[in-house]
């Protein structure tokens, strides 16, 4: 019993409810500083994290609303450890963009960012299914006002649709949890919210497979996958950059996260008989998103759906229902968040540099004058197209070689993705940083705030790339433990484990 | 002589009928005082004293309050239990926030200070006695009496027709509600034999009365019409958007929490206690109505820009929602249909009182581009409408997510789980129009800055003074923002609302 989870989860509110009340220009500050000391507090947490055992570490569980079964329970195992750590990492640098920026109603625009940290932090932390949906159905508000109050374009448009597509999955899915809570309920029994005690009880496998569906759809929204995925152009290109980079790199993964925190372990039978779908989505997701960022003009599209590709290639990773597909997608959706955020960022500098233009067409020749700003991108995009000796290229070979080892054939296409990649980053980068100098253009090197939140960042590709062995013997026991149960029912042969 | 001492007085505890004997003085007092000429007495004096009469209707409430299941007081005809107390609590505080509201609105003016607030109390005597009742009269009385004052009040801007349109409306219309309802109870009265709830009960658990009796099925049938119509569920909604957009909106906010809470508190009684073993006759046609009145005023609110009509709608599909609680029968769903109905009176009051405040000094009324970037000139209006208005659409961290799980959790358990996905259905509907209230507030255009005074003085709505701006009207903005944060406050920690509806279920113990 800690309470460190809490603070870690309720500073960054802290931090934005006193930057609400300092004076105009401080409450960045105070906000930055939150997002800091989280870091802080995760690296501790990180070099504390014990490997070796099992289950959840820094357990916080205490009564909340008894009467409905809703606990707060907190902890921390493999599966959720390099989440939090990623949502701490991309915060500080966002923040710090944010931060040098100007912004009307700057108090009020901090402190949705600071909300924003807290729900993300709460949905990855969330032991209990119900506050998991709590914290999943909260980090809405935040971005909603997010995009809404400080987006450029047709932002209202934007927010509208990103909020009801995203709420239509996540209230069905709240509808689905509660049947699942109350049904999973023997008679006489407590009602529970609780994954610990959900995994033991078990609900017929009939009502599981449309609850497991309901689930999917809420997940497949928020990540996005194909077909669900009709908010991403929209929100994609009315949300400021800061803001972007974090909807991109973190509130995606917290849809393919559930499936490992709650639909496999709790639902595995569900799980089993949606598999080949879901597979079919996923690589679907791959084609789709891969030949659709190879044909956008604007660069954040690009990046928009090739994202859809990478979730694509996550879920393919986590449905293969192998220990090496899911260890590749948990690590995979480290490696994505941690390259989108310098990506946008990097946009963002580039947009500035071509008087706020990301038409790809209107763009080029910006290395000249900018090499650190062309190398910063250079890694990047390597890392995002999977070369090899990058962790992408890791992760990415981790999925298909789980995904080899029963469905050959889906993992025959879903590699096309793969050499899709190659082709649309190169591309972009070519048109941005290569070719003749676009007409507004203006060849700068990157200026110190952006250098200072995205070379830490790539800093942290590279090293990934070195020793991915940090992340992986981390988070392997809990990763082969979610996917277990749904495992052994698809008949799969037990195999030897991972690469070490 | 002789006859006289035939008739045998019945035995009354004064105890338990306090409150509602509050009541009735508290409006004899407050229409006398009412006569007097003076401005004083007339401005302070009577609203001071109806707000009186209600804290002391509250403190009797609280004094009796006892958990379990009473005995009806006055020969079984009126049941003083905790659900009547429950819910009569939700009346008083709707009537002290109708009270704060009204303070400067034109009605109470134009109508004669001591008719308004005396008609207000007895709208709430007859609420306490529709909850309360425990016979087939009792109920016909207390809906009478509740609705009555009602359709005075709808019509107190005489000056206004839409006002006028309103108490009319309201008036026929109501007056077929009742009129189907009186039916309705008599048919029941006829096949039971009896009016009394506990006899009723007992004639369907003995062999006397079958549930497939025809005349038993047709008086539930119009029974359910006839407070369907007061409940302002769909198909006999029609009256709702109308009648709250042209009542005066102090009187709106009254009907939308008050009315609603007491209808409820009478579905749930009689249907739980009276018809409880006939589940299977109601439950089913009970559970369509609700999906069709949550798809019915969710699509109705798409389109409005009204917030009176906009909040007409939105109780039209909030009705849908409780009436999950009602069809279930089960002890749960009657806890989650207090729960919610307390919640309710919370969003909606903070919502209501937002649209008072904003229509006296805007130009636009309640029209939605009244709220334009509200954020940015009045944050202290703004920030309760977005709460309330995030609350009704179910958000979490406010109470109304947690007043849905409740329901949810209640139709699942009841083996209604596919009321459980249309109340879902229902939220994802809202979202349309409750967040386009919201973007308005923060997301309007910048370019467009709004003073926090407007600097025309414009012919008000429904206001009557010269000072009547955001800031001379501290008691509006004090009852949004009581009720936002509480509407927080219960969203994080709901455990006395929890306790409450708990106390309250134990007075319907026979349900499961």
């Amino acid at each position: 019993m800690t309470i460190h989870l809490s603070i870690i989860i309720f500073l960054p509110l802290a931090t934005g409810l006193i930057g609400a009340v300092l004076p105009r220009g401080y409450a960045r500050w105070a906000v930055l500083a939150g997002t800091v000391a989280v870091l802080a507090y995760t690296i501790v947490l990180l070099a504390d994290f014990d490997s070796g055992a099992r289950g959840l570490q820094y357990v916080t569980d205490d009564e909340w609303i008894p009467e409905l079964g809703i606990r707060y329970q907190l902890g921390v195992d493999g599966l959720n450890l390099f989440m939090v750590v990623l949502t701490a990492v991309t915060w500080v640098p966002c923040t710090l963009v944010a931060a040098f920026r100007e912004h009307e109603r700057e108090r009020l625009f901090f402190f949705w960012l600071a909300l924003a940290e807290t729900a993300v932090l709460g949905v990855f932390m969330a032991q209990d299914l119900a506050l998991f949906i709590i914290f999943f159905d909260l980090m809405l508000v935040p971005f909603y006002f997010l995009i809404g109050g400080w987006g450029t374009g047709d932002r209202v448009r934007a927010t509208t649709m990103f909020v009801i597509y995203t709420l239509v999955g996540s209230l069905l899915m709240l509808a689905a949890a509660v049947a699942l809570g109350v049904l999973a309920t023997p008679d006489g029994g407590e009602i529970s919210f609780s994954l610990a005690v959900l995994e033991q009880r078990s609900v017929p496998e009939g009502t599981q497979h449309w609850i497991v569906l309901l689930f999917a759809l809420a997940f497949f929204v928020k990540a996005p996958l194909f077909p669900l995925h009709g908010w991403v152009p929209a929100t994609y290109r009315s949300t400021s950059i800061p803001v972007l980079a974090l909807l991109s790199a973190v509130l995606s993964k917290a849809g393919v996260y559930g499936f490992l925190r709650i639909v496999l372990p709790v639902m595995p039978e569900g799980s089993q008989h949606w598999q080949e779908l879901f597979i079919i989505v996923a690589v679907f997701s791959i084609l789709y998103g891969s030949i659709l960022a190879f044909s956008q003009d604007n660069i954040r599209l690009v990046v928009a759906y090739s994202s859809i590709a990478q979730l694509g290639f996550i879920t393919l990773g986590i449905f293969a229902l192998e220990d090496k597909g899911a260890q590749g997608a948990v690590f995979q959706m480290l490696n994505h968040g941690l390259v989108v955020v310098p990506l946008f960022l990097i946009i963002g500098v580039i947009a500035a540099r071509a008087n706020g233009s990301q038409s790809l067409e209107q763009l080029g020749g910006m290395a000249f004058r900018a090499p650190v700003l062309a190398a910063l991108f250079l890694i990047v995009s390597f890392a995002t197209l999977a070369m090899p000796g990058s962790a992408n290229f890791i992760g990415e070979i981790l999925v298909l070689f789980g995904t080899f080892e029963d469905k050959f054939v889906y993992g025959l296409v879903a590699s096309i993705g793969v050499i899709l990649a190659s082709v649309y980053m190169i591309r972009v980068f070519q048109r941005t940083m290569h070719n003749r100098v676009g007409p507004k253009v203006e060849s700068r090197e990157i200026d110190g705030i952006n250098l200072a939140a995205v070379a830490p960042l790539v800093a942290v590709i590279v090293a990934l790339g070195i020793y991915p062995n940090f992340v992986v013997e981390r988070t392997e026991r809990s990763t082969v433990q979610s996917i277990e149960a749904a495992k052994a029912l698809s008949g799969n042969r037990p195999e030897i484990s991972v690469i070490r | 002589m002789s006859l006289l001492a035939q008739v045998q007085a019945p035995e009354i505890d004064y105890k338990l009928l306090s409150p509602v004997l509050a009541l009735v003085g508290g409006c004899i007092v407050v229409v006398m005082v009412g006569l007097l000429r003076s401005q004083f007495v007339r401005r302070s004096l009577v609203p001071g004293l109806t707000a009186v009469t209600l804290l002391i209707a509250i403190g009797l409430t609280i004094w009796i309050w006892d958990p379990g299941d009473e005995e009806p007081i006055i020969e079984g005809a009126l049941a003083m239990d905790t659900l009547t107390l429950g819910l009569s609590m939700l009346f008083y505080a709707a009537g002290l926030v109708t009270i704060l509201l009204s303070i400067r609105a034109d009605a109470p003016r134009v109508a004669g200070q001591g008719e308004y607030y005396a008609l207000l109390l007895g709208s709430i005597a007859g609420m306490v006695v529709l909850v309360g009742a425990e016979n087939l009269i009792t109920l016909f009385i207390g809906i009478e009496v509740l609705s009555i004052p009602l359709y005075v009040l709808c019509a107190t801007e005489l000056y206004r027709r839409e006002s006028l349109e309103s108490g009319l409306k309201y008036l026929v219309i109501g007056s077929v509600g009742s009129a189907t309802l009186l039916y309705g109870l008599a048919l029941i009265y006829g096949a039971a034999g009896s009016m009394q709830f506990d006899k009723i009960a007992a004639a369907l658990g003995g062999d006397e009365l079958s549930v497939t009796d025809p005349l038993l099925l047709t008086g539930i049938a119009l029974t359910m019409t006839g407070l369907a119509f007061k409940a302002s569920v769909a198909p006999f909604h029609q009256w709702t958007p109308d009648v709250y957009q042209g009542a005066p909106t102090p009187i709106t906010t009254f009907m939308a929490v008050a009315t609603k809470a007491a209808a409820f508190g009478i579905l749930l009684r009689l249907f739980g206690d009276a018809l409880g073993l006939a589940q299977l006759d109601w439950a089913p046609a009970l559970a369509v109505l609700a999906a069709t009145t949550i798809v019915i005023g969710n699509v109705g609110a798409i389109a409005q820009r009204s917030l009176k009509r906009l909040l007409a709608w939105s109780s039209i599909a909030q009705a849908g929602y409780l009436l999950a609680g009602v069809v279930v029968g089960t002890n749960l769903g009657v806890q989650a249909t207090v729960f919610y109905l307390a919640v309710y009176l919370l969003m909606n009051v903070a919502a209501f009182a937002v649209v008072v405040a904003r229509e006296r000094v805007s130009e636009h009324g309640d029209d939605l581009s009244s709220f334009e970037n509200l954020g940015q000139s009045n944050p202290w209006l703004a920030w309760p409408m977005t709460i309330a208005m995030l609350s009704l659409a179910g958000f979490p961290a406010t109470a109304g997510f947690i007043g849905k799980f409740f329901l949810i959790d209640a139709s699942v358990d009841g083996d209604y789980t596919w009321l459980g996905i249309a109340i879902v259905v229902g939220s994802i509907l809202s979202l349309a129009y409750y967040l386009r209230v919201v973007a308005a507030m923060w997301m309007g255009r910048y370019e467009i800055e709004m003073p926090s005074v407007p600097p025309r003085r414009v012919k008000p709505i429904s206001g009557w003074s010269p000072e009547a701006d955001t800031r001379a009207q501290p008691e509006v903005a004090a009852v949004a923002i009581i009720c936002a944060a509480a509407t927080i406050l219960f969203g994080l920690w709901p455990d006395p609302l929890f306790d409450a509806a708990r106390d309250v279920g134990t007075a319907l113990s026979q349900l499961r």
